[in-house]
């Protein structure tokens, strides 16, 4: 089992025939994914070659749904673009759209995160995201696929090397499936989301969680946590030692006042019985000894 | 991007929410030549990006030109929390009957905006908020759907803002709103928004912050940009398209990823306890760590005089090891007798194996590699202590 993706997703990539989504729809084809075609307006009705495997593009994303029975999409598109991109494929009614693409303005994002919502087809991932990994069933993103195999770990965070390098320390167990949320002042799939997914999928036997600063997110899935997960959770807090009032890479990485300290979160989780790890590798081992019984 | 006071009441004004006539002063000639301007009598306020400037002297009232430029050569210069005041706004002073509260930002919790509303206007919201809650008005707003008319009134009455203003106001709030929405912002605040004697709703004081991802479509806010308070390094880094922020610690930071990166500070902190230092900065340099890409940050870094040593944290995810260690000895190469300074690397991911035989055969005096993260956090701290 895995949390959102599997072996029977089907998945197409807005922004196929970019020089970043042509990169990457090799490596996710490499990696096992299904992937049946692509979507860049204006260029339907050509095919693409990529190493050996034909693919379609198709203008819009309900085309390419029509002809191939997608489910997922993965957004390449440059931030100017990803807006009407994800709009197509809420229309759509898609289940899943991962949205890769870094620097969207966030009027942008809210706009359509809104707009899926109130059409309720379709979950959205990201943005400014590394996608998602079921090791050896799917991958749509940028996740390296090759770090670990399947297992029984579930890991969701906001940041993408984060996760490579937790999934590098725990290679050795595996994962059901790594999220990687995104480090956006708005996004879509929260921890939250992940958490309760972890928690009702049968193979996950415990969760790591990484947070970074800025916003309540993680105190809020600390609550969720307490009320929901009884899997054993290790957490992980980046950005202790960022000063206030500045954007640290991520733009939603950011300590307003007194407000999204990674002080704040640390705090909130251990009250609910998450053991927080001061550094990725002292994370790793808490979840090692979980799993070592 | 946060703006002064001065250029969010232009901004306003170019959005035709009521604002009274303002200019900025450098100077306090300047300041005497806009008080003129104005005429009568006005007020001269310390333009910096940080609250609490009334209680610390920064906004005097002027009885005319003269006494103007007095006021201005006394606030300028002036430290207000850590910040210099190098502008000062010379501003119309009204007579005020009434201040009043009103802001849309975003709200990251609830995934969408929200405004909020009050009578208690003039304060710190945060006061207003926690001691007073039931005179705060939050409203959350349906980016795809806004404010209009119907739903300036709503948000006006949940406010309790008297009758008599409530159609002057809920149209300061459309307008706001429409400005929110065409200039990419995530705030837009008006404290203390007021009533003048005449009974005329005005912006007395603004904050705004605008969303740098929204640059493309806003070729204009460049101009907007504080580049006095820009710390040189930044700036440097900014030109060559680096995710920089400077610190005040002596260990120097490259990294791949917000996430990652973010970590290597703690960890450095952490490890610093021991000898007294401190992460000197945070350096992203993303997915594709090019020569190039790492030549710029290496001459960053080195050229920081607080930087004892630099610690280098790669974790190659689709950027290959070797790729990143090639780039670490072409930029060590391009830097000659500018590196200066013990580089303690740790490459782990994609290829390492290759990335390390890279540099050990590379063999550079100044740079020694540690297999994880800790370890070399460790050796950074050590090395910076001596």
């Amino acid at each position: 089992m895995s949390i959102f993706v599997n072996e029977n997703t089907k998945v197409i990539v807005q922004g196929m025939t970019g020089s970043e989504g042509t990169k990457h729809t090799k490596r996710m084809l490499k990696a096992g994914t299904k992937i049946v075609a692509g979507v860049t307006p204006g260029k339907g009705g050509q095919s693409v070659d990529m190493d050996g495997k034909h693919l379609p593009i198709f203008n819009t994303v309900s085309e390419a749904i029509s002809a191939t029975g997608a489910n997922a999409s993965v957004v390449f598109v440059p931030p100017k673009f990803a807006k009407a991109a994800v709009i197509d494929a809420v229309d759509a009614e898609i289940a899943l759209v991962v949205v890769i693409t870094e620097g969207i303005p966030v009027h942008d994002v809210a706009a359509f995160y809104a707009y899926a919502v109130s059409k309720g087809k379709t979950q959205i991932l990201g943005p400014n995201c590394p996608g998602i990994i079921t090791p050896g069933k799917a991958n749509l993103g940028i996740i390296p696929a090759d770090i670990t195999g399947p297992g029984k770990i579930g890991l969701v965070s906001k940041s993408g090397t984060l996760t490579y390098q937790m999934m590098f320390e725990l290679r050795d167990f595996g994962f059901t499936t790594a999220v990687g949320i995104g480090g956006d002042p708005i996004i879509g799939t929260t921890h939250i989301d992940c958490l309760r997914a972890f928690q009702d999928d049968p193979e996950t036997k415990a969760i790591v969680m990484i947070g970074e600063i800025g916003g309540d997110a993680e105190e809020r899935a600390a609550l969720f946590i307490k009320e929901y997960v009884t899997k054993p959770v290790v957490g992980y807090v980046a950005g202790f030692t960022a000063p206030e009032g500045k954007t640290m890479g991520h733009a939603g990485a950011i300590v307003s006042g007194s407000s999204g300290t990674a002080a704040a979160k640390k705090e909130a989780l251990e009250a609910v019985g998450v053991a927080v790890g001061k550094t990725p590798s002292e994370t790793a081992n808490l979840m090692r000894k979980i799993l070592n019984g | 991007m946060d703006l002064f006071e001065y250029q969010a009441r232009d901004l306003f004004e170019s959005h035709q929410i009521p604002v009274l006539a303002g200019a900025v002063a450098t100077t306090p000639e300047q300041a005497y030549e806009a008080a003129t301007k104005i005429g009568g009598k006005v007020v001269v306020k310390a333009q910096v990006k940080v609250g609490g400037r009334g209680k610390a002297g920064g906004v005097k009232l002027a009885e005319n030109a003269n006494d103007a430029k007095e006021k201005a050569k006394m606030i300028l210069g002036m430290d207000i929390k850590g910040h210099t005041v190098n502008k000062v706004m010379i501003a119309q002073a009204a007579p005020i009957a009434s201040e009043y509260y009103l802001a849309i930002l975003l709200d990251r919790t609830n995934r969408n905006f929200l405004v909020m509303a009050s009578i208690a206007g003039g304060m710190e919201i945060e006061e207003v908020a926690h001691k007073t809650p039931e005179k705060l008005a939050k409203i959350g707003i349906n980016p795809n759907t806004g404010i209009d008319k119907v739903k300036a009134l709503e948000i006006v009455k949940s406010g309790q803002f008297p009758s008599d203003i409530a159609d002057q106001v809920a149209d300061v709030l459309i307008k706001l709103w429409q400005a929110f929405v065409k200039e990419d912002a995530t705030l837009m605040e008006i404290n203390p928004l007021v009533k003048t004697a005449d009974g005329k709703i005005i912006a007395l004081d603004g904050k705004v912050t605008l969303d740098e991802n929204a640059g493309f479509r806003h070729p204009n806010h460049e101009e907007l940009v504080d580049h006095a308070a820009t710390n040189p390094l930044e700036k440097l880094a900014k030109e060559k398209d680096l995710n920089y922020v400077k610190l005040d610690g002596q260990v120097g930071i490259i990294g791949n990823g917000a996430g990652l990166v973010m970590s290597t500070l703690d960890v450095v902190a952490y490890a610093g306890e021991k000898y007294g230092v401190k992460p000197a900065n945070f350096l992203d340099i993303g997915g594709g760590a090019s020569a190039d890409v790492m030549a710029n940050g290496l001459s960053i870094i080195l050229g920081d005089s607080d930087v004892k040593s630099v610690f280098v944290n790669v974790f190659g995810g689709i950027t290959s090891c070797d790729a990143v260690a090639t780039g670490i000895v072409q930029a060590l190469e391009i830097l000659g007798d500018k590196a200066t300074k013990p580089i303690v690397i740790r490459l782990d991911g994609n290829n390492v194996e290759a990335g390390r035989k890279i540099l050990n055969d590379a063999n550079h005096p100044l740079v020694q590699q540690l297999k994880t993260m800790d370890g070399a956090a460790a050796k950074a701290a050590e090395l910076a202590g001596k």
